[in-house]
């Protein structure tokens, strides 16, 4: 008997150091954590406090300070009356320009990404990996290495300086990875649904759109996500193949920031810098909604 | 007349060779089973009657119609997959007109149909159910229902019940043979499972490396199967594979053995022998032929001969006993009623009933 409340004693008092340690753990991982956050959120924050201060309070204070003032003119100005490089309209024509850019070279690359998916996936034919390989080897080239091909190209076609170019140039240099994330998905769709559907009588379209299709949304939503925030927030093909009014907004941005020859408003940069990760944010809040809701369904089996 | 016929089906694959000439046929309304282990061919052959994989050379008819370059939907036949298939964002009842809509079937006969099949299959109050939220029998059922509703010449079932836990399993088997019998359709059934093939087929082709081993109606195929593969993978426990020396006594022919006791026996060939059968033979004895010897039982059965083993081992499963037996130097499995059951460590005389025995040619592996 004495040595079974010995045991419970000890057994208390491991449980003990066990809840403590386990305690410390945790304060440790959490502690670090909110460290983490912390150096990721505070430049946004910054961001964010000057956008709503005066220019003079900054120049005063420093860049780095609470505001004492609450304003929403550089927004306004940075939207659509300050000057870059001589034209007076703010942000918004390069903003419409990066949206105009951005929607259609998304929705073009990742239908045409799964449709490469279903084909590489479901209707393998003599080739079809070496083909796969061969598309695969666009997400691991870097842009760079493609300007002088794609001047080239925009040049023949006559659409240098032109929104249109752009979205050429994101709707093939996106492909590779929109038709990855498809192709790998779709490879997880079981092999025996496709054969029934073409016993069922169902061709090539009419499993794609009724099969096939249903199922996506998970990895659709993933592909635009991956694409929109990609090609919005692209610099080096909108900065070298427009100029002016053709410009996205990445570029509009860095010319922004360069041409104040005086004062340098870092309250309109800071409103202009935040319309400009605007979208790409919302995407992200909207669509991951979604993207988790689709992975939790796992509908397949 | 036959519904499908299949002349020297071959299929490769580059150099591997799948199917090495195939020869099958249905008669209307027969129930064949392919059955054969893992990787012997039989789901190729079943892909290739439906059409979702290429012929290399022969020919596939059915209903006389060579179909060997048919598009599967233009075949009129029906698939029940493994893995059921079903599709998983439409609806029991979608999934059941999916075929009809693709063939533009009118709307009214499609709800004809889907009342007719659900009520034939009792799932009608699955219909308005996503796959994701069906049982693997309801599963099951549904799955057969899209193939029902076709009303096809031909039903191909790929190892339709082997994703179903034991007891589900047996439930179903006899499900598809009531259906069967109800339909009387002419149906080509893939399974590993010699259960499966034994209980539902009218005909078994048992395959092994690409080729029927032996295509025969299920009786035949247990009792006299045409070589060592087939008498082995039919039959759970297998048949005891045993050497022996073809002697005579009396001017009959008999087999030797050596005996638990280091001596040998002899035991009489009731079959008729042809004349070119080898000295050295294998003898193949079922589980269940073997006794307990007993007077009684040789009064009864005169073709019961006498041998001792000794008792290595004793597996009882409840309604039977499987006793592991030494003689000489094998061990062979003998099947016992659980009232009857030698014990370990005990030398048994054991009644072999020689009319049920086969035996082999040990170099041609083939039944003699």
């Amino acid at each position: 008997m004495g040595d079974v409340s010995l045991d419970q004693a000890q057994d208390r008092h491991a449980a003990t150091v066990a809840a403590r340690r386990h305690f410390l753990t945790r304060f440790v991982i959490y502690g670090l954590l909110v460290i983490f956050a912390a150096i990721y959120l505070v430049p946004l924050l910054v961001v964010v406090l000057n956008s709503f201060r005066d220019q003079q309070e900054i120049a005063r204070n420093g860049l780095i300070s609470l505001p004492r003032s609450f304003r929403l003119e550089a927004w306004g100005q940075a939207w659509s009356t300050y000057c870059i490089g001589g034209t007076c309209e703010g942000m918004q024509r390069s903003f419409y320009n990066s949206l105009k850019m951005t929607i259609p070279a998304t929705i073009i690359s990742t239908v045409v990404g799964a449709m490469n998916g279903y084909i590489l996936s479901k209707w393998r034919f003599k080739g079809s990996e070496a083909l796969f390989t061969c598309m695969l080897l666009g997400v691991f080239i870097p842009g760079q290495i493609s300007l002088m091909p794609w001047a080239f190209i925009l040049g023949n076609l006559g659409l240098s300086n032109s929104t249109y170019g752009l979205i050429v140039i994101h709707v093939i240099q996106g492909i590779s990875f929109t038709t990855l994330f498809c192709r790998n998905y779709y490879v997880s769709i079981p092999d025996d649904l496709i054969k029934a559907a073409r016993i069922d009588g169902a061709g090539f379209w009419r499993i794609f759109r009724k099969i096939i299709l249903p199922l996506s949304s998970p990895i659709l939503i993933v592909t635009v996500i991956w694409q929109f925030t990609g090609i919005w927030n692209e610099y080096l093909f909108g900065v070298v193949f427009t100029s002016g009014q053709q410009q996205p907004i990445t570029a509009a941005l860095v010319a922004l920031t360069a041409s104040g020859t005086n004062v340098r408003a870092y309250d309109v940069m800071s409103a202009a810098v935040l319309i400009g990760a605007l979208p790409p944010l919302l995407i992200y809040l909207f669509g991951g909604k979604y993207f988790v809701r689709g992975l939790t369904q796992g509908a397949i089996k | 007349m036959s519904t499908l016929t299949i002349r020297s089906l071959r299929k490769n694959y580059g150099a591997v060779e799948v199917l090495k000439g195939i020869d099958l046929e249905a008669q209307n309304g027969e129930f064949i089973a392919l059955v054969g282990p893992s990787g012997c061919g039989k789901s190729t052959l079943l892909a290739m009657i439906a059409g979702l994989e290429t012929v290399t050379s022969g020919e596939i008819r059915i209903d006389g119609r060579l179909v060997n370059s048919v598009a599967p939907k233009d075949r009129d036949i029906a698939m029940v997959f493994q893995s059921y298939a079903l599709y998983p964002t439409m609806t029991v009842r979608e999934n059941i007109t999916f075929g009809m809509e693709s063939r533009r079937v009118p709307k009214p006969q499609q709800d004809e149909a889907v009342k007719r099949v659900a009520a034939f299959l009792q799932i009608e109050p699955l219909l308005g159910r996503k796959p994701g939220q069906l049982s693997g029998g309801q599963r099951q059922r549904v799955a057969m229902g899209r193939a029902l509703v076709r009303d096809p010449k031909l039903f191909l079932f790929d190892e339709p019940l082997s994703n179903l836990d034991a007891k589900l399993r047996v439930d179903m088997r006899t499900e598809i043979k009531k259906l069967h019998h109800r339909v009387g359709k002419t149906t080509v059934y893939v399974t590993h499972d010699q259960v499966e093939a034994m209980t539902l087929a009218s005909r078994i082709a048992v395959m092994h490396q690409g080729s029927v081993q032996q295509f025969d109606e299920p009786a035949t195929i247990y009792n006299r199967p045409a070589n060592m593969f087939v008498a082995g993978f039919m039959g759970s426990p297998a048949m005891n594979f045993l050497p022996a020396e073809l002697s005579e006594e009396g001017g009959r022919p008999t087999v030797v053995l050596p005996t638990a006791d280091g001596k040998t026996a002899s035991l009489p060939i009731v079959q008729a022998l042809p004349s070119d059968t080898p000295r050295q033979l294998l003898l193949g004895i079922r589980p269940e032929h073997i006794y307990r010897f007993d007077p009684d039982l040789a009064r009864r059965k005169p073709s019961i001969a006498q041998i001792n083993a000794v008792v290595e081992l004793v597996e009882p499963t409840g309604a039977e006993t499987m006793a592991v037996l030494r003689l000489g130097a094998k061990e062979i499995t003998g099947r016992f009623d659980p009232d009857g059951t030698p014990r370990m460590g005990e030398t048994v005389t054991l009644g072999i009933d020689m009319a049920r025995a086969c035996l082999f040619d040990p170099t041609t592996q083939r039944l003699i």
